[in-house]
């Protein structure tokens, strides 16, 4: 492809130690190394410093009119399914009684719940999924494809099977605040490592290398050069699986037993059971400013940290790990086997009832007749279908908006755009909703009933997550590399389709495998739209685990074992695709 | 060289995409525009055979789409906002217990359906007319009849009972603030103790080691000894119905509903208020009160059809027959005390 191994960026070792490729972000700093060779910008992500002098291409063809059309489309979107629906519900519940909620004590315990229980299970996905990122990225392991296809398998089963496979091995009947944090951990790990090993595939091993050849002991070096390396997909990945899990909601429900309430499942109570919209708007709310705090924190915190990297793809990366490199590989075996503890439940519960072991749930599912209307292959067929436009859907917006937000000389009108897509992610899906039941009418052809709002909700979930893996590796493009492509006579576009694609194009496969998961497993939003008249395959495993009888049980776990079968082959089907399309520059 | 074989897979690469997307895309499907369609709401566990739908459609001449939506609670919700750009002409499965939020926001239009006259009385909400009773789904106490055996317990046979010492720690129900089957029990204790007496027969029961999970799931297939879960609880809270699907290879029945403990939830059907398709809207609620599709009410949603004379199932007759005093409360009662019951008892059990 355009640039095929050549290094990027040439100076990992001219800085002192590990400095040389995260230690200066911003230019500031005394000890040197600064990613752009002095330049005054220093190492600005788009290659324009705060006095607004440009290197020349650095920015990625910055000309008005695609800005424009590009921010409209995507702000457009996100503008019909998100802001005016969540604010049309709340302008239906907004009277009374606001106050009397804010002031409760019991509101605030929630509050302090909903967030603490996400900063823990957020915590515990990063530190399990860091080994894994590890091993996914510089240990040559047999089958990767495979293995990284397994690892998305958590994310796409349905909550409230998880939570009871966890109420079963951690024998926790009675409500118990751990098992939560544990169980949203077991979904979102995977969001850590393929995140963080998609940016660490692609580190440039040298400095490492370096920093260990000038002393540096294995933690040292990986403290002080890759660590600062990967924050950006540190962040990413932290902000995403933060919101994922201060509205994650089966999970809460299961295991905490109506003790522990978050926001979330509070706002389930009001709207659903109750028929409170009032306090259910006051509590949205509240999600609403938790959210935006939240990400304002990150916002800050992350700061400018997301710079120039030294981008480059070497197979002397992945090489046997040795001495002290193989305790991260310990660890990711054992978080391998915690993932695969509750997994492995769900299977031979599949296959094993007090009536000994049987493959009845699997021959019924492949049937008809019974509870469900279809057979568990036509369910999964659904799947798929209904996968596919969530997924497409989601590349096209998130490929956008990553073009527009590289593209945007403001920085702060960058962070604003940003996080208005994150937000999905933070409010309830409740909320989203029903707030698309008195809204979506007014448009032609009344969404509210057709089957493609599901794709559509699934995008406006699936969106960020585009935007998390992409963006990061897009920022980290050495402004001069775009600024070379430029000087040698390439035009915008050119410089985007030689340059940024390219070196997003694994992200993007990525992304897709990913947004393609989650929509598999209807995560999100979707769970409070109208049910397609074809089941999904999540949708059957609701309705049988709803009904007694062995068989229905039996079938339920078939029908979850069958998922997790075509989601682990639809991943490997689209992680080929990326290998054979950008495997190498 | 390297260049252009990576752009012609590239080129292939897409076009394959392009294609596999435009084969697995909903866009353009979803309007069959063969036949008129009506459009039934209802709720997740509504089930009906590909033989009944097209039975339908030739009786009727009108394709059935069905649009599904969580449970009763969320189902009545949603017509109630929906209610001035219906998203559907007919709606199933709004219970006794959610009905009265839905009859005061005029979410039904009236509409007295064919065989309206055989439906008993003690069904109906009003007079005989719209919201129409389809289906009634009683709650019940179930029992794990061999553990009792086992145990050489006498099982327990009322409420009252299960605050009795000798069934401490044997008894799982799930949560009346987020599950059905809970708030029906709920609404059982009150109406069986009173008012005044409830919150101290709860009391008696938490002293007794009840356990309470967030849905039926948990406690019917994880908490209950008598289901495939195996759990370590003999007493469970589930349908009178539930007996019907836990019979073993034998024939023979494993659990056992205590007819005495039932508390009655009927569920309605009525034609939506301002839908277009007023004549499907009423040949889809004849089709509901149909005797064919009465009699195949229990198989497949595992409820006691309204119809007088509609038989139950010979596997049903002994396993699952019908309670014949269930206790009941009316839906406006329900929906003036509902919120605050539900409070009360979340303080009651600090949850």
């Amino acid at each position: 492809m355009a640039f095929p191994d050549e290094p990027v960026t040439t100076e990992e070792a001219a800085g002192s130690g590990g400095a040389a490729n995260g230690g200066s972000p911003n230019g500031e700093s005394p000890n040197g190394g600064s990613p752009n060779g002095g330049s005054p910008n220093g190492g600005s992500p788009n290659g324009a410093g705060a006095d607004g002098t440009a290197i020349p291409g650095a920015r990625p063809g910055g000309h008005a009119a695609f800005i424009t059309v590009g921010s409209a489309l995507v702000l457009g979107f996100l503008g019909v399914f998100f802001a005016w629906p969540v604010a049309a519900i709340l302008r239906l519940g907004l009277s009374s009684g606001l106050d009397e909620i804010l002031t409760a004590p019991e509101t605030w315990r929630i509050v302090a719940f909903t967030l603490g229980q996400a900063a823990a299970s957020t915590l515990l996905a990063i530190v399990a999924g860091m080994p894994l990122a590890y091993l996914l990225a510089r240990v040559p392991v047999p089958g990767k494809a495979l293995l990284r296809a397994l690892i998305t398998v958590p994310f796409v089963l349905p909550t409230l099977v998880v939570g009871m496979a966890f109420r079963a091995l951690l024998g926790t009947a009675e409500p118990n605040a751990w098992a939560i944090v544990l169980a949203n951990a077991f979904f979102n790990v995977a969001v850590v490592a393929r995140t963080v090993s998609g940016l660490w595939t692609q580190l440039d091993p040298r400095a490492t290398d370096a920093a260990r050849s000038l002393g540096a002991g294995p933690l040292r070096a990986f403290r002080t050069v890759t660590l600062p390396a990967l924050r950006p997909a540190l962040w990413s990945a932290g902000a995403v699986v933060f919101l994922f899990c201060s509205t994650s909601f089966g999970v809460v429900l299961v295991l905490g037993g109506g003790r522990y309430r978050t926001l979330e499942t509070e706002i389930y109570l009001r709207t659903v059971r109750l028929l409170d919209l009032s306090g259910a708007a006051a509590l949205s709310l509240l999600q609403l400013a938790a959210v935006l705090a939240a990400l304002a924190v990150a916002a800050i915190a992350r700061g400018r940290r997301e710079n120039a990297l030294a981008l480059r793809r070497s197979r002397a990366a992945v090489r046997r790990p040795s001495g002290l490199e193989w305790i991260p590989v310990g660890c990711a075996v054992l978080v391998l086997g915690a993932l695969a503890a509750p997994i492995v439940a769900l299977l031979v519960r599949s296959v094993n009832s007090r009536g000994g072991w049987s493959l009845a749930g699997y021959r019924a599912l492949s049937g008809t007749g019974g509870v469900l209307d279809v057979s568990g292959w036509q369910a999964a067929w659904n799947s798929l279908r209904a996968a596919t436009d969530a997924t497409w859907m989601s590349l096209l917006l998130g490929v956008l908006a990553c073009l527009v937000l590289t593209s945007l000389r403001s920085r702060w009108t960058a962070e604003l755009m940003d996080a208005g897509l994150m937000l999905p992610l933070g409010v309830s899906a409740v909320t989203v909703g029903f707030g698309y039941l008195v809204t979506l009418h007014v448009l032609p052809g009344d969404l509210r009933t057709s089957p493609l709002l599901v794709p559509f909700a699934q995008a406006l979930v699936i969106t960020p997550l585009v935007i998390r893996t992409i963006l990061p590796v897009l920022r980290s493009v050495d402004p001069r590399v775009r600024a070379a492509a430029a000087t040698l006579g390439a035009g915008p576009w050119r410089i985007r389709r030689e340059v940024d694609l390219p070196l997003a194009g694994r992200a993007v496969m990525t992304a897709a495998g990913f947004g393609f998961v989650v929509a598999l497993g209807e995560f999100g939003a979707t769970g409070f739209l109208a049910r397609p008249e074809t089941p999904t395959l999540p949708v059957a495993i609701s309705t049988l685990i709803s009904r007694p009888g062995e068989l229905n049980t039996q079938m339920a776990y078939a029908a979850c074992a069958l998922l997790m079968l075509v989601t682990a082959g639809a991943v490997l089907l689209i992680e080929t695709l990326r290998s054979d399309s950008a495997g190498e520059f | 060289m390297r260049r252009s074989t990576a752009r012609r897979t590239r080129a292939a690469l897409a076009m394959a995409v392009t294609l596999l997307v435009a084969g697995c895309s909903l866009m353009g499907t979803g309007r069959d525009s063969q036949a008129p369609t009506v459009t039934l709401v209802t709720h997740d566990s509504f089930v009906i055979s590909d033989e009944l739908r097209k039975r339908f459609r030739q009786d009727s001449g009108y394709r059935l789409r069905i649009l599904r939506k969580g449970d009763a609670g969320e189902l009545t919700n949603e017509l109630v906002l929906t209610k001035d750009a219906p998203i559907g002409d007919v709606a199933f499965g709004v219970d006794s217990t959610y009905l009265s939020r839905a009859v005061d926001n005029g979410v039904f239009a009236s509409y007295s359906p064919e065989n309206g006259d055989h439906i008993p009385i003690e069904y109906a909400y009003g007079g005989n007319d719209s919201p129409t009773p389809v289906d009634a789904g009683d709650v019940c106490v179930n029992i794990d009849l061999r553990w009792f055996e086992q145990h050489d317990l006498e099982p327990p046979a009322e409420l009252a009972d299960l605050a009795e010492p000798r069934y401490a720690g044997l008894f799982a129900v799930p949560d009346p603030a987020t599950s059905s089957p809970g708030l029906a029990f709920l609404l059982n204790t009150v109406s069986t103790f009173g008012e005044q007496g409830w919150q101290n027969y709860w009391q008696r029961l938490l002293a007794n080691d009840v356990r309470i999970s967030s849905g039926w799931q948990q406690a019917y297939k994880q908490d209950f000894s008598g289901s495939s879960g195996g759990g370590s609880r003999p007493i469970v809270l589930s349908y009178a119905s539930s007996p019907a699907a836990e019979v073993d290879r034998n024939g023979q029945p494993r659990t056992k509903a205590l007819l005495e403990t039932c508390y009655r939830q009927v569920e309605y059907a009525g034609v939506i208020d301002g839908t277009t398709n007023l004549q499907g809207a009423r040949e889809l609620m004849d089709f509901l009160l149909s005797w064919k599709f009465q009699r195949r009410m229990p198989e497949q949603m595992y409820v006691y059809p309204v119809l007088l004379g509609v038989e139950l199932p010979d596997s049903w007759r002994d396993v699952a027959p019908r309670p014949s005093e269930p206790t009941e409360m009316k839906p406006q009662r329900v929906e003036r005390n509902r919120a605050e019951w539900i409070r009360q008892w979340r303080s009651l059990t600090n949850r």
